[in-house]
């Protein structure tokens, strides 16, 4: 057993409006054929009016090992968020 | 139970005061509910055992489709035929996503399918057994996906996320499977004596085997300790064993059948039903590939296979044409 078909990461947009969202993955042997096969795995029930396709190949990902240098940073930035200040209540809301 | 015998390490668990850091920090993520992701480190016996029980999970679902694919020709109506076209199309897609969760564990979809084939990796014993009647439909549903359903629905909080993923989004879709089932045997029950006498023989042949679906029982299953505390099952076989009997005994007298069980009895001290005990023999022979059925499923998944050889060929083969053909225009 060789000549395996490729592996395809599937996204899928829910409703009109929301982002692509990550469904799962399959075996295809072209992008044609991999949009087919993520309609009939993963839309049975009405899942979504939009799909996309990769080859799982070409996906760069971050490591794991490398999730502290990568986001710890961000932790002590808490002046980033808006619960960091202040506002009078006089002032309404803001 | 689509896993019924996997494997892990055979050794207990190690204590934390054993485990090397590396470890010993894994065991303390698993212990805080924190999902393990695949590229992650693992321990070699956690990677192995998970293989192990996504796969015989993955190809209990493909090979699941035989037995009620048996059926769909000759389903009473074009209702029912569409329905159960629907539930084993469900199957095949269940297969998939575990397949794809597998996948993430480093082992190829080849190197699966190549082990089922060859009979290296199990299925769930249930799979072996004959589809005689229309009411074995109505009995699969509500018995062996009512099964499938207490197994996979505590398999949703597995410590590994892909698989944890899989599962849930199987749990949504396979509360279907039981309820059509149930509407079979409703069906049958309030048609004529015929039918109902029909719907109570396939309780007699199932009710066995689908509690058997739960594994051997703790006490023999050496397996278990390791996979507990890794959080791949979080629920004892005899646990699940006795909430499916629990459930399953009213539905039956619902239904206005009798459960074959002459040591059937409810038992108020536990708050739950006494029940004879398994044939064991029988189990471990079908798992050994002496049940009923065990050849003719694993002839149809090999002619499957050996049938579509030319159809994965040719689509690779026009795959790579179509792309050489775009370089060459570039």
């Amino acid at each position: 057993m060789k000549n395996e078909w490729p592996l395809w990461e599937v996204f899928i947009r829910g409703q009109h409006g929301l982002a692509h969202r990550h469904f799962g993955s399959l075996h295809a042997p072209d992008a044609e054929m991999a949009i087919k096969n993520a309609r009939d795995v993963y839309t049975r029930r009405n899942e979504g009016v939009s799909i996309w396709v990769v080859r799982a190949s070409d996906i760069a990902a971050s490591a794991p090992g490398e999730k502290e240098p990568l986001f710890d940073r961000s932790n002590s930035k808490i002046y980033r968020h808006p619960t960091f200040y202040d506002i009078p209540e006089e002032v309404g809301h803001m | 139970m689509y896993a019924q015998m996997v494997k892990s390490t055979g050794e207990r668990p190690k204590t934390l005061d054993e485990m090397t850091p590396e470890e010993r920090a894994f065991q303390q993520r698993v212990d805080a509910d924190i999902k393990i992701e695949p590229k992650e480190w693992m321990p070699e016996g956690y990677r192995k055992t998970l293989v192990r029980q996504i796969s015989q999970h993955a190809h209990s679902e493909i090979v699941g489709q035989l037995p009620e694919g048996n059926w769909i020709t000759r389903a009473p109506t074009l209702d029912r035929k569409a329905i159960l076209i629907a539930k084993v199309q469900d199957e095949a897609g269940h297969g998939l996503y575990l397949y794809c969760a597998a996948e993430t564990l480093g082992v190829s979809r080849d190197e699966m399918t190549e082990q089922l084939l060859s009979g290296k990796a199990k299925y769930s014993s249930i799979f072996n057994y004959p589809t005689l009647t229309w009411a074995d439909i109505g009995a699969i549903g509500w018995l062996v996906d009512g099964a499938a359903i207490m197994n996979q629905v505590q398999l949703q909080k597995c410590s590994y996320g892909p698989y944890s993923r899989a599962m849930i989004r199987i749990c949504k879709e396979e509360s279907f499977h039981q309820r059509q089932g149930y509407d079979i045997m409703m069906k049958l029950c309030a048609g004529t004596a015929e039918q109902k006498e029909m719907a109570q023989d396939a309780l007699n042949r199932w009710w066995q085997p689908s509690l058997m679906m739960f594994g051997p029982s703790d006490k023999d299953s050496v397996h278990s300790a390791q996979s507990m505390a890794w959080k791949i099952k979080p629920m004892s076989n005899d646990e699940l064993r006795q909430k499916f009997v629990d459930q399953t005994v009213p539905q039956a007298e619902y239904l206005g059948l009798k459960i074959p069980d002459p040591d059937l009895k409810w038992n108020e001290g536990k708050k739950g039903y006494d029940f004879g005990e398994i044939d064991w023999n029988e189990f471990y022979e079908v798992l050994r590939g002496n049940g009923p059925c065990n050849k003719e499923r694993l002839d149809a998944r090999r002619k499957a296979w050996d049938d579509g050889a030319w159809f994965r060929d040719g689509l690779m083969a026009h795959a790579q044409k179509a792309k050489a053909r775009r370089l060459a225009a570039e």
